[in-house]
């Protein structure tokens, strides 16, 4: 059968540097730091006391009190993020078939917040089971999908995937798949992540993942700078409509980019290191470029996981090297999480939006907070440091990778009739 | 009005968001009041917690409106 074409028609973004798609990505140019102390909780006896916060947020500025109280921080994200893309794409009644809209959203925690709240509670009482009737079903990862389909009446194809900090990119890569398959005309994708809790800074922080850098939140995140020493967890939301062409064109949505290819692969090595060599990084995206049936020298920009973890990027590097050969020194590679932070689960969507709109701007966001350089990174690799750098960005690739060693890698091209 | 009665009408209001105003004796938790089945759950919840007694399920399902959560708590409360 003949696969379809699949597009970008709307986006939506609330990230720790701006919460809509326009200030993320005056952010993302002006090389903003997403960082600062933690406001969620008393952190003073953590080992890590910042993280990229969404700054500002009320929810009664989004939703009434009785329907915030009823969702998690992650679905309220994503219920936020979602209506700017819904709006965004245009997506007026009578432009669409219902049954053929789906919502497949990414979320590699879900609820942390009410689920700690509950067990709190619960440990704190006599033994007598006094759950709240809204617990499971604000807790559940797979709520906010399911949210969003209420809302808006999308009756089509409907889950969360979890692949912890893959989550996102493999929603978007099985939203992708299900519109070229001709499953849905429309997807609501994306992810959304809200783990700015004692259980995710204590349970993070007891792996070793997070930066302790405490006098200086803002530089904290320096992926590729000899210096790093973990990555900084964000919190916030992504939205893309994912359309099939003739549909977006059938209605005159704008269009904002074509995805061409997705691709997954695991390490098989370890629960949270990343495999030495990049073997799982190197195969994802070789697997991508395939199945976008693309040449390595048709990409221009590169936005990489680049967590500033010391072993993630060090991998991530070497399988750029190995799969791109000369090529690798002629991209633009950049860690836009040196501003956002790691948002886990919807690490992917915010990404892909950086990289959509470095197409549509043709100008590259930077890596912040590089300082020094680390001799284990090849110096002819540019990872566009400190600065936004200008260029045509007619290919974009974005990684993810999650701790299970789940790969996953998206391209997008700028759209040509 | 009791305060008992000024306990429940507090809690009604809070859990679902409407206006004291609409909260009368005769108001349906799910008619009037816009609850839905989880909703109910929770506020019989709240109840006990806040009153410190045990609503058994057979009673509960009794427990409709605003006056019925009224009387009930007015005769178990601890």
């Amino acid at each position: 059968m003949e696969l379809k074409r699949v597009v970008v028609t709307g986006l939506g973004a609330l990230t720790p540097i701006g919460s809509t798609v326009s200030e993320y990505w005056n952010g993302l140019s002006n090389g903003v730091s997403g960082a600062a102390p933690i406001t969620r909780f008393d952190a003073s006896k953590f080992k890590t006391q910042f993280a990229c916060e969404v700054k500002g947020y009320v929810p009664e500025n989004y939703f009434d009190r009785k329907e915030a109280r009823k969702m998690d921080l992650f679905t309220q994200f994503a219920m936020i993020v979602a209506d700017e893309a819904v709006q965004d794409a245009n997506l007026v009644e009578g432009s669409f078939n219902p049954d053929r809209v789906g919502v497949i959203w990414g979320s590699g925690i879900g609820g942390l917040r009410t689920f700690q709240e509950e067990c709190v509670n619960f440990a704190n009482g006599d033994g007598t089971p006094r759950f709240n009737p809204f617990f499971i079903p604000k807790m559940i990862a797979d709520i906010s999908a399911g949210q969003i389909s209420i809302k808006y009446g999308f009756r089509g194809p409907n889950f969360v995937t979890v692949s912890a900090c893959a989550s996102a990119t493999n929603a978007i890569i099985d939203s992708f798949n299900y519109i070229r398959l001709g499953m849905a005309d429309v997807i609501v994708t994306g992810g959304s992540e809200a783990a700015v809790t004692e259980a995710g800074i204590g349970g993070f922080n007891a792996l070793k993942a997070l930066s302790e850098r405490n006098d200086s939140p803002e530089t904290a995140s320096r992926p590729f700078d000899k210096d790093r020493d973990g990555f900084v967890l964000g919190e916030g939301a992504g939205a893309l409509i994912v359309e099939e062409y003739e549909h977006a064109k059938a209605r005159g949505a704008k269009i904002y980019a074509e995805i061409i290819g997705g691709g997954m692969s695991a390490d098989a090595y370890h629960i949270t290191a990343p495999h030495p060599e990049g073997l799982g990084a190197l195969n994802v995206m070789k697997n991508v470029l395939r199945d976008a049936n693309i040449r390595p020298e048709e990409v221009d920009y590169i936005n990489v996981h680049g967590t500033s973890t010391p072993l993630g990027d060090i991998s991530e590097a070497k399988a750029i090297e190995t799969v791109f050969g000369d090529h690798a020194y002629n991209l633009n590679i950049s860690s836009t999480k040196s501003m956002t932070g790691h948002l886990l689960g919807a690490a992917g969507a915010i990404e892909a939006i950086a990289s959509i709109l470095a197409m549509q701007n043709s100008l590259v966001p930077p890596t912040i907070n590089h300082f020094t350089d680390d001799e284990s990174f090849n110096p002819r690799l540019n990872f566009t440091f400190n600065k936004a750098q200008e260029r045509e960005v007619r290919v974009a690739l974005s990684n993810t990778f999650g701790f299970g060693g789940h790969n996953t890698s998206v391209l997008f091209r700028q759209f040509k009739d | 009005m009791s305060e008992i009665a000024e306990k429940v009408k507090a809690i009604i209001i809070d859990k679902l968001g409407v206006e004291e105003s609409e909260v009368t004796p005769e108001a349906s938790f799910t008619n009037d009041l816009g609850a839905d089945s989880l909703d109910t759950v929770e506020l019989i919840m709240e109840f006990e917690k806040e009153f410190n007694v045990s609503i058994p399920d057979d009673q509960a399902e009794n427990i409709a409106t605003v006056g019925q959560a009224i009387s009930y708590l007015e005769e178990h409360a601890k």
